[in-house]
Order: structure tokens, then C-alpha cells, then sequence
């Protein structure tokens, strides 16, 4: 059974009893703050889409293993399958929705399309989304399993095939698009 | 997923309390190992509590006598870029960094980490098989099934399961203590003590008692944190829990190894120290391989291989070998 989301109507209520389980939360969601109350096991993924309608985030393995549900929670790329929307309140949410807000595509979308990083286009979000997340990683000096001495200082220029298919590793792609998608990614990174 | 409470907690005191008083309560903080035990009904709690909020305890910093804590709720992906961990610790930053992908390790807590649970696939079956851990009494599918991913040391008739951490191994090997804070106080628990070994009772994974939290990990220093390494093999290059793995931790005088540390993972119920092969290895020449293989080869004699995995007897010690050697070339 699907567990129930409700849009709060008037700001935070807490009305948390045994029969009633729903907590209220109050998240920023693509820079608009969005309050719900949510039952306990509403993951972020469940309630971003059967909640707020935004149904660019896809719900694929539902286990933390595919990677299609891929948001940003503060800055950073998560899982949104893999936590509850209860534990978000306070946070700063972006999902592939709020990646091109002038209307404009982000370098990473527009890569995507010029390489054709896709067929059936279901893990596409998340992907792009993991892109984005994992180029800022990199700018930040994170180390992977794919640099070759983890004790000397990573930058940008260390971005390599290599780097990206280990980096972009979470994100599984069933049409095995990912000859081009790691094109798209070493493009858009190069690009910035 | 079943229903449950979720509740917040901001002082570890409260936890504890709460955690203590309530059997049917679990901690969450990163959750990625627990929500997907709860969608597989491996795990069903009643109430959860957000520790996420607890002060203090997401620090990574360097102890006045050069050891690094590690606190319980800071992030794999903090911990695997911090500065400091990489150059004085690599095979911690190494273990992380071949665990799970970029956005699990963003989320995964280093406390939940080495709390997490067999990936045995009987025991995450929902359609609920035979299995001792996830149902005490019921039996273990894997003993007479698919058994290749299985554990060679330490197994019982109850259960033949290993532990999934990477980074478990790596803080085995560094001699690393888990600082728990509890109904009686604080206690550090060596890291060999941590994790349990399955016998009669494979439904505990660890040393852990009701009201326990734990708040840090901490490693002492040493020259073999420099000249360390992980080294993982498994049936993906990338994203795959290992199949056996690795981690040694060196220290050398005049081209002989002073020190030798060596743990693998993937072979039993928790990270398996080789303390016969470490004692045979002092003296040794980093490149002598026949004295190192041989040294190896004593942690072996005790090896009882299950009917699909006889041959993680001779990758593990292959994988032994060449972790010991790349941590050497760090000395």
C-alpha cells in the first residue's frame, strides 16, 4: 500500500498521534518552499512525485541500486528512494525540474541531447542530475576509486573517461547508452 | 514499508534513553541501509529516531597524539575527501571510495556503516526463506544453496554469511576502536571485537547492546597508516560489494617489514584479521614473494571453503599478496 502525502494547506501543524502518524515537513523545493505533512514512510522520492508532482525524478528499482531517482539535497546528489521525506525538513531540494529555471537548458541537458546520451530516456533525470553533483565534486578535489593515488591532489584536468564512467557508476542505464552519456558528461565538464 | 513513527533527537542522552527503554526502536541517520532492509521486511521497527540532529558528531579531526576520530554521523564521501584521511590514512579513503556509488556515500553514515548488514541474498529475500539471521530458529538457505559469495573462516551450521563493509576492513586492520556511548557510560570497543562471528546466535552482528550509540571511530597513529591500501575485487568493476578484498598496513626498516597488518572482507562475518600470516611476515623482504607467499599462506590452513566459493581461497590470498605489496611501496 502506498503510503499517503497530503499538501498542508496552512503552515506547520504538528499532529503527530498514535492515529495519526503524519509529521509536517517544510522543505525548498526548486527554490519555492513547499509544506506537506507526509507519513513516516513517505520516501523524498514518493512524496516529490505523488506530492508535488514532480514526476521528472523516476522511480526504477525503488532500492537504491539504479540510481533514476537521483536529487539533490543541499548541494549534494542523493538517492531520493533511499530516504524519507520526513528527514528533509530544513532542506534545500533540487530535482531536474528546477535544474533550468529561465528556461534555458543546463550544459549538462543540452549535452545530453547533442550526444545523445539516451533512448527511452527513463534514467535520464537522474543522470543528469548525478552529472551535475559529480562535476562540482570534482571541482572540489574528491578523490575516486578511479584516481590513481588518492594521497596527490585531484582537479578538474584529472576528469577523464575513466573518472567519469567510476563516478557516474551509480547511475545504471538499461538502453547502455553510456558510450555516449560519459561524451556528454566529458563535454559539458570540459565546457565548464 | 510497514508503518512507523518517526520522532527527532538533538542530545545523545535522550537517544540513549530512549533507545534503551523501547525494543522496538531503531536509530536512522543516513538510512540506506535500513530503509532497504524495511522494504524487504528484514527490519521492522516501530518507531524510528532521527539521530542526524545529535551535536558534534559528524566531525572528522586529528587527535593531539596524531590518531584521527572519525565522528559516527560524518558522511563516506566527507570522509574518503578529507585531506588528512588521504594522505595519512589511504586505505580508510581507499575502502570508502570502492564502496557503493557517489550518491550512497554522500548519504551513508560512517557509524551505520559498519553496522550494516549481510548482503546475503537469502537474508534480504522478502519472499522470507529459511535464514537464522533474519528469522532466529528457521534455518540458512545458503549453507545447501547458492553459497559463492559465502564466507571460508569463522561460518557455523547457522549461518554462513559475511559482512559487507569495506571500510570495516580497513579500520580492522588500522587497529581502529569504536567509541559507543550507552546506558552505563562511555566504552571503546576494539574493532576486533566489534563484529561478532556468527555461531548459535548469527542474528547479531555486533557487540552492540540496546540503549547503545555509537558516537565515534577512532584510529591510532602509527607509520603503517601511511603505507596502507585497499585493494577490492569483485564481479563489477565498480558499484559491487566484493567478492574478497583486502586491506594491509605496513611499516619497514631497511627494506624489511617491521609491522605487517593484514584483514580481508568478503570471506567471513566480519573483517578477518590474518594475525598468523602478520606474525610471519616480520622480517620479511617487501620483495622476497616466496617468504610472502608462504606467510600468507598460514592464515590458510584454517580456511573451510563452502561447495561454490573454493576458489576465494586462492584469490584471497592473491589479493592478500598484492594489497601487502602496493602498501609497501607507500613505506
Amino acid at each position: 500500500m502506498k503510503p499517503t502525502v497530503t499538501l498542508a494547506r496552512k503552515g506547520h501543524e504538528s499532529s503527530v498521534t498514535p492515529d495519526d502518524p503524519r509529521v509536517p515537513v517544510s522543505m525548498t523545493v526548486n527554490g519555492g518552499v513547499r509544506n506537506m505533512t507526509v507519513e513516516p514512510r513517505t520516501t523524498l522520492l514518493d512524496a516529490l512525485r505523488d506530492g508535488l508532482g514532480l514526476t521528472g525524478t523516476k522511480k526504477a528499482c525503488d532500492r537504491g541500486e539504479c540510481g533514476a531517482c537521483t536529487v539533490h539535497v543541499d548541494g549534494r546528489r542523493i538517492l531520493s528512494c533511499m530516504t524519507l521525506a520526513a528527514m528533509q525538513d530544513g532542506k534545500h531540494i533540487t530535482t531536474i525540474e528546477g535544474l533550468e529555471p529561465d528556461g534555458n537548458l543546463h550544459p549538462i541537458q543540452s549535452a545530453f541531447i547533442e550526444h545523445d546520451g539516451f533512448q527511452c530516456g527513463f534514467c535520464t533525470s537522474g543522470q543528469i542530475m548525478s552529472a551535475v553533483a559529480m562535476i562540482e565534486e570534482v571541482k572540489a578535489g574528491w578523490p575516486s576509486a578511479a584516481t590513481a593515488d588518492v594521497t596527490s591532489q585531484v582537479t578538474a584536468a584529472d576528469l577523464s573517461r575513466a573518472e567519469i564512467r567510476e563516478r557516474m557508476s551509480g547511475n545504471l542505464c538499461r538502453c547502455a547508452c553510456y558510450p555516449n552519456i560519459v561524451d556528454a558528461v566529458a563535454e559539458a565538464a570540459g565546457r565548464n | 514499508m510497514h508503518p512507523f513513527m518517526l520522532s527527532t533527537v538533538d542530545e545523545p542522552a535522550g537517544a540513549i534513553a530512549a533507545h534503551a527503554r523501547d525494543p522496538e526502536l531503531a536509530f536512522i541517520a543516513g538510512g540506506t541501509d535500513l530503509i532497504g532492509l524495511m522494504k524487504d521486511r528484514a527490519a521492522r521497527p516501530e518507531r524510528l529516531l532521527d539521530i542526524n540532529k545529535l551535536p558534534d558528531m559528524a566531525r572528522i579531526e586529528t587527535l593531539p597524539d596524531g590518531g584521527l576520530r572519525i565522528g559516527a554521523l560524518a558522511r563516506m564521501s566527507d570522509v574518503a575527501a578529507d585531506a588528512e584521511v588521504c594522505r595519512r590514512f589511504p586505505v580508510i579513503a581507499e575502502a570508502l571510495l570502492f564502496s557503493a556509488s557517489g550518491q550512497l556515500r554522500n548519504m551513508a553514515s560512517m557509524g551505520g556503516n559498519i553496522m550494516q548488514r549481510t548482503r546475503c541474498a537469502y537474508f534480504r529475500d522478502e519472499d522470507d526463506p529459511p535464514c537464522n539471521k533474519r528469522r532466529p530458529g528457521s534455518g540458512c538457505s545458503a549453507r545447501p544453496g547458492l553459497n559463492r559469495n559465502h564466507a571460508i573462516f569463522g561460518w557455523s551450521e547457522a549461518c554462513v554469511a559475511t559482512n559487507p563493509s569495506d571500510v570495516a576492513v580497513a579500520l580492522a586492520v588500522l587497529d581502529a576502536t569504536v567509541v559507543v556511548q550507552g546506558p552505563a557510560g562511555e566504552r571503546a570497543i576494539p574493532f576486533a571485537d566489534f563484529h561478532r562471528l556468527p555461531g548459535d546466535t548469527p542474528e547479531r552482528d555486533n557487540a552492540l547492546g540496546r540503549g547503545d550509540l555509537i558516537v565515534s571511530i577512532e584510529v591510532p597513529a602509527g607509520a603503517e597508516g601511511r603505507a596502507s591500501h585497499y585493494l577490492k575485487i569483485r564481479d563489477r568493476q565498480s558499484y559491487e560489494f566484493a567478492l574478497v578484498s583486502a586491506a594491509a598496513a605496513v611499516a619497514t626498516e631497511g627494506g624489511r617489514i617491521r609491522s605487517a597488518r593484514l584483514a580481508l572482507g568478503g570471506v567471513a562475518h566480519k573483517p578477518w584479521r590474518l594475525t598468523s600470516a602478520e606474525g610471519a611476515l616480520h622480517g620479511a623482504r617487501l620483495d622476497d614473494l616466496e617468504t610472502l607467499r608462504s606467510a600468507i599462506a598460514r592464515s590458510f590452513t584454517e580456511a573451510r571453503p563452502l561447495a561454490h566459493n573454493v576458489f576465494k581461497i586462492d584469490l584471497a590470498q592473491r589479493v592478500a599478496l598484492r594489497a601487502l605489496q602496493i602498501a609497501g611501496g607507500r613505506a
